[in-house]
């Protein structure tokens, strides 16, 4: 790597949530294991996507590795910092280098705020800048930057449709002058032809600034179209990372394998010629997770060693990363 | 041969604090028996509201019914008072929803909820009605159906109570199924599972289903039409192969323009599709999609075109340009 260290370092990152029973005295009674061990590395200006099925701990993930709730157990360094022991000035600074954009442009802006209000927190949270004229010129830049009428500075959220709303939020992120961001499902709730608008948009901005992102979602096409990693995660850990072409045209673990031939391609011959693998049942508890590789009870490949030793995290190709016995 | 449903010039508003929202703006389509007709659109196109309409499944007020006709088997159903649309409901045509959670009821056991319209339509005795209710669950492959019977919809996971729904759905033996998006709320795994699913009972009973949806994806795996709606209007209607092949409105093909394809490498920029679907608040005049498109000339601001035409096969489409061309119609 020429000795430039990757932007973000994850190592074997868990994060558990406390199950607790009781009114008065509460115990823990157990824990899901929303993550349970991820690793991975980021480079400067890369796209890492990061997929799975509900409940698989991939916003659990992003939001862990933002200090968003704090990590169980795990190293996580984003521009050389610890994000884990930092406190104060330090993780301000964090917070500064590192934003996110949240999946739901409905929930995650202040009903009560202006767009100016909105925008324009992150620059009063960092004192970025000195006069209040500085900051409305900042504002109209940003919101000039994701496609916005600088007119509508006074405007509320409710005034926005969803794609507008959401590039709200993305100038919200971009104004404290991040270097990574974490898109946590940006367009999973928006309209197909509003998603190509905020994806294209994500795009240019990242050859503009240089951005980093790590791209969270479900949606296997559009994260074949804009990442230029992906890392495939089932039950808190992680089965498969690869470059893009090599993680869809070549999949290794069986879960990987299944995930891609479940989705439908838009053209009727080729779709019906599909061959799809189609998993039994449903994914299992995070309180409980099936012993031995986690995959294993919905695998058609499992036998007696897949439910007995967990499988390895290991190198199979040259930058291909799995976690199975069978391969 | 007759369609076995026949929707004519149909026209659905709500009346609101704000305005009249004008929801479906005369539309007209048909389905045969045993055909899969899936319709296409984004939000607030009107799609889940045509089949409501259909159904009388509207609230009214502030829905109103503002004309049109919905032939079933040659009955118009919008005619009929609301203890003829129970006997129809159900028995005739069933619907499956969204939200399995939210549509099924939480404190009565799922085997109670499906052998109530065996009991109401095919007034069958408790023991007749546990007995089919297991095979239904058993037909739609819930594991270890007799023991299921006295469970409650949250001892379900979502795939699985979408699987109750149809079981549901189904008990009638209904002559058509809609399913309003069916799978959007389930992974992708679990939408293969119920689309194999749907397809595979389909086959086995004959029934025609109607299949609402805004994935390009879905439809291309099960219908055999498609119809694409736009701001209240239908704006494409074509069998699958020369709707994919061979998309001739502009909207249709900007849509598949803007989607990324899982089984291919990427080759270019995303084509989206500037702006947003228009207000439905203004009652529309000219295309609705003319602020949106890139072909729009002086006529579509004025004058709505109508649905007409293009090829053999039935491929019809509501646009003033060729979009091969350029050149106006």
């Amino acid at each position: 790597m020429n000795g430039i260290q990757p932007l973000v370092k994850v190592e074997n990152l868990i994060k558990h949530f406390p199950v607790m029973r009781g009114i008065v005295i509460q115990r823990k009674v157990g824990a899901v294991r929303a993550v349970d061990g991820i690793s991975f590395t980021i480079e400067r200006g890369e796209t890492l996507g990061l997929v799975g099925e509900s409940g698989c701990g991939k916003t659990t993930a992003g939001r862990t590795l933002l200090g968003l709730y704090p990590a169980t157990a795990g190293v996580v360094t984003i521009d050389g910092r610890d994000v884990r022991s930092a406190k104060g000035k330090y993780l301000l600074a964090i917070r500064r280098t590192a934003q996110m954009i949240f999946q739901d442009p409905y929930a995650s802006l202040n009903p009560r705020w202006t767009v100016h209000s909105i925008v324009s927190e992150p620059l009063r949270v960092h004192h970025l800048c000195k006069t209040e004229t500085e900051r409305v010129e900042r504002v109209q830049e940003l919101m000039g930057l994701v496609g916005l009428s600088a007119r509508l500075i006074n405007r509320f959220p409710h005034e926005f449709s969803g794609g507008q709303r959401q590039r709200i939020g993305v100038a919200r992120a971009l104004a404290s002058d991040p270097k990574f961001i974490v898109c946590d499902e940006p367009i999973s709730a928006l309209d197909v032809s509003i998603q190509a608008q905020v994806v294209n948009l994500l795009e240019d901005l990242q050859d503009r600034f240089g951005l980093t992102y790590l791209f969270i979602a479900h949606d296997l096409s559009m994260v074949r179209h804009i990442c230029d990693r992906v890392a495939v995660m089932y039950l808190g850990v992680m089965a498969e990372m690869a470059d893009r072409n090599e993680l869809y045209e070549h999949p290794l673990h069986p879960y990987s394998k299944a995930l891609l031939s479940a989705v439908p391609v838009p053209d009727p011959k080729k779709d019906r010629a599909r061959r799809r693998v189609i998993l039994a049942g449903d994914v299992p508890s995070p309180i409980n997770p099936p012993s031995g590789c986690r995959f294993h009870p919905r695998c058609p490949l499992a036998d007696e060693q897949c439910s007995r030793e967990v499988p390895q995290w290991r190198l199979a190709a040259p930058s291909h990363w799995v976690a199975c016995h069978k391969v | 041969m007759t369609a076995l449903l026949d929707v004519k010039n149909l026209k659905t508003r709500f009346h609101t604090p704000e305005g009249t929202v004008y929801a479906v703006n005369g539309i007209s389509f048909h389905v045969d028996e045993g055909e899969t007709l899936a319709v296409v659109g984004e939000s607030g196109c009107g799609k889940s509201v045509s089949m409501l309409s259909v159904l009388q499944l509207i609230l009214v007020p502030p829905g109103e019914i503002a004309g049109g006709a919905a032939l079933y088997r040659d009955k118009d159903l919008l005619k009929k008072s609301e203890s003829e649309m129970e006997a129809i409901r159900g028995q005739e045509i069933a619907m499956i929803f969204q939200d399995p959670m939210t549509s099924l009821n939480p404190v009565l056991t799922i085997g109670r909820q499906i052998s109530e319209s065996l009991h109401f339509h095919m007034g069958m005795n408790q023991k007749a009605a546990n007995a089919r209710t297991v095979e239904l669950l058993d037909m739609v492959g819930i594991p270890d159906p007799s023991h299921r019977l006295g469970d409650y919809p949250h001892q379900f996971s979502g795939g699985m109570r979408q699987r109750v729904m149809i079981a549901m759905a189904l008990s009638c033996n209904p002559s058509l199924l809609i399913a309003d998006e069916p799978t959007t709320a389930l992974d992708v795994t679990i939408q293969a599972q119920i689309v194999e699913l749907v397809t595979r009972i389909r086959q086995q009973v004959g029934m025609a289903v109607i299949w609402i949806t805004h994935d390009l994806g879905v439809v291309a795996g099960i219908a055999d039409r498609v119809i694409v709606m736009y701001a209240g209007f239908i704006v494409e209607e074509a069998s699958v192969n020369s709707l994919y092949e061979n998309p001739r409105h502009p909207y249709t093909s900007a849509l598949l323009g803007a989607l990324p394809r899982v089984d291919r490498r990427r080759d270019r920029r995303l084509k989206s599709i500037p702006g947003a679907p228009p207000s439905l608040l203004a009652e529309p005049h000219g295309c609705p999609f003319t602020t949106r498109c890139e072909f729009a000339i002086e006529r579509c601001k004025t004058e709505n075109p109508p649905l007409t035409s293009v090829e053999q096969n039935n491929h019809n489409i509501a646009c003033w340009v060729d979009i091969k061309s350029g050149a106006p119609r």
